[in-house]
């Protein structure tokens, strides 16, 4: 990261501790953060939805569509949760089935060809688990979903902008460059999952969540985010039109550094950034 | 919330399942309750002999059982996990792992490496669930990623034994990005047109299930295996739904659609070398069992062939797949 974005987006010290990291999730969590569909209709011209995996249904957890973003055609794909009782229960508080996963594979097929770029959005708890989920092939669908990316020719850029947990996240977050928002968090299971496995005890989520270090400048630091997209003071959900703005710059000047890069040297270059993830002696 | 990744298994024959101490437990069928010497439990190659169950199996008893003697050859042997989180639960990881390597004397949950199967050279990597119930940290996915780079170099086909409760939690989000690591190593081998072939057995959920187990060429399974993303419980819990008798079982994936074959762990080498001899593009690969010479392995599944018919009423098809007696 050059010093002119780490001025453009701000660079934070580091904190740690458990509470800072439970009140991260809070934060990445909290019912007035803005959703996937907030940020589209504030950063795109046009934005049109598409639906259904042309199989079995239309996933609402998932929102998948083209649109206008600054100047330029581009693809989106992000997990959309619902802000009250119904809507939460219309988008399954935002855990995918297998049909959002093929519906957007769909639409990362469909940029591939025509040369748009695509933009994913991350916000999830994690992939729905049910035994309809099970049968319908989730596994291989967040498989299959995390290859498409991996292989279009097109740029990649995704963001995690709320929750991103565990496969059910990343299946959408293969990109050539990952971007976190500053009180977002990215872990491999929620804090109350882990804490239910590690301590046999959900209520142990906030040491769970210190443990798991899902906060963004530790996700930066272990090599798994390149960029930290500031938010408006005290969080997204203080200021939707602010918080769309900076994560639209932070998005179009991605875009503009990847795009300049030969499909062949990206798609390569996209592997060997996941191929090079992990820590281990020898 | 969600759960995803858990290594919750209704069974409780798994080397870490809890109950009474695994040297009571271990040889014993917990469907039948028939006991084994640990003799009979190698030559069975860990099946009940009289109902058919399939005991786990260790990543180098596995490699035993699928390779022909002799031809295993172990790469990245060294690698071991570092603690990058510098993470706690009630004990450190680092002594959490120090501990599954002196009670299973491996560095990690998956052994990789060059072997042949029939006569037909492969990459091979196996997973080993004794070891932090088969979790899939940084090693795992190197290693998957480096049995990867072998098959391409040798131009080989790439084998892979999944059995696993998913991502390791114990390093974070880097456990998560080893799902994308081994996805970009099949995008590899797809690119260069090397086939690679996955069998999943009992259990493979979570990040496993949902990364490179699933992107076989050729997907086999274990019969009876638990496959899927969300364990039982984790389902029962978070939607209150009743779970049908076979939940994530291998025979519902398959009528389901996501295995191509279900093979019985007798039949296993059989078919894994036949269909690496097809993929791979050389002579077909001629069961003795088909030829008339003597085959123990063939004998015994089809001693357990009838076992299982006996008890479920579903006998193994030929060409994997259950298929049920009229
Ligand atoms: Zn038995």
């Amino acid at each position: 990261m050059s010093t002119t974005e780490r001025e453009r987006f701000g660079f934070f010290r580091r904190r740690g501790g458990e509470r800072d990291a439970w009140h991260a999730v809070q934060l990445a969590r909290h019912q007035d953060r803005p959703y996937t569909l907030d940020y589209l209709e504030r950063i795109c011209d046009d934005f049109i939805e598409l639906h259904g995996d042309r199989a079995e249904g239309d996933d609402p957890a998932v929102v998948a569509g083209v649109g206008s973003f600054r100047g330029q055609s581009v693809a989106f794909v992000g997990h959309q949760k619902g802000r009250d009782l119904k809507q939460r229960t219309y988008r399954n508080f935002g855990m995918p089935s297998p049909e959002g996963y093929r519906k957007a594979m769909r639409v990362f097929s469909l940029a591939g060809r025509l040369g748009f770029p695509i933009v994913t959005l991350i916000d999830t708890p994690g992939a729905a688990p049910g035994v309809g989920a099970e049968q319908r092939g989730q596994s291989g669908a967040i498989a299959r979903a995390q290859l498409t990316l991996m292989r279009v020719p097109v740029p990649v850029i995704s963001c995690v902008i709320g929750e991103g947990s565990s496969g059910g996240a990343l299946a959408i977050g293969v990109a050539d460059r990952v971007l976190m928002q500053q009180n977002a968090v990215y872990t491999v299971i929620s804090p109350e999952g882990c804490a239910a496995i590690l301590w046999k005890d959900a209520g142990e989520a906030k040491r769970a969540a210190a443990a798991l270090r899902p906060t963004a400048e530790a996700c930066l630091a272990l090599g798994v985010v390149d960029l930290i997209v500031s938010e408006p003071s005290g969080g997204a959900h203080r200021d939707h039109a602010r918080a769309a703005e900076l994560l639209g710059d932070a998005i179009q000047l991605e875009l503009e550094v990847i795009a300049a890069v030969p499909p062949a040297q990206r798609r390569a270059g996209r592997r060997a950034k996941f191929r090079s993830m992990g820590a281990f002696q020898e | 919330m969600a759960q995803n990744i858990n290594v919750d298994i209704s069974r409780t024959d798994e080397p870490n399942g809890k109950g009474e101490p695994a040297h009571r437990t271990r040889n014993t069928c917990p469907t039948c309750a028939s006991h084994y010497r640990e003799d009979e439990m190698v030559r069975n190659l860990r099946v009940c002999t009289n109902c058919g169950h399939h005991f786990p199996v260790t990543a180098r008893e596995r490699i035993l059982q699928l390779v022909d003697d002799g031809s295993f050859a172990e790469i990245a042997a060294g690698l071991h996990s570092s603690d990058p989180l510098g993470f706690t639960d009630s004990r450190p990881y680092p002594e959490r792992v120090d501990a599954a390597m002196r009670s299973t004397g491996l560095r990690d949950a998956a052994v990789v490496g060059a072997a042949a199967i029939g006569g037909t050279p492969v990459a091979l990597a196996v997973m080993d669930f004794s070891f932090l119930g088969g979790s899939m940290g940084s090693v795992v996915g190197e290693k998957f990623a480096r049995a990867a780079d072998l098959a391409l170099e040798r131009r080989l086909p790439l084998v892979s034994v999944a059995a696993s409760g998913g991502a390791r939690m114990q390093e974070g989000v880097l456990a998560l990005m080893q799902m994308a690591k081994t996805v970009a190593s099949v995008d590899e081998m797809q690119e260069a047109g090397r086939p690679f072939i996955s069998v999943l057995v009992h259990p493979t959920t979570g990040g496993v299930a949902a990364s490179f187990a699933a992107l076989g060429d050729v997907v086999i399974a274990e019969p009876g295996a638990l496959l899927s993303f969300s364990g039982p419980r984790v389902v029962k819990q978070t939607t209150g739904e009743s779970l049908p008798d076979d939940f994530g079982l291998s025979e519902s994936n398959f009528r389901h659609g996501h295995v191509d074959l279900i093979v019985p762990r007798p039949e296993l080498r059989d078919m894994v070398a036949r269909v690496a001899a097809i993929l791979a593009g050389g002579t077909p690969y001629r069961p003795p069992s088909l030829v008339g010479e003597i085959d123990p392995v063939g004998a015994i599944g089809r001693a357990l062939a009838g076992a299982r018919r006996r008890v479920t009423g579903v006998r193994p098809f030929r060409n994997g797949g259950p298929h049920v007696d009229d």
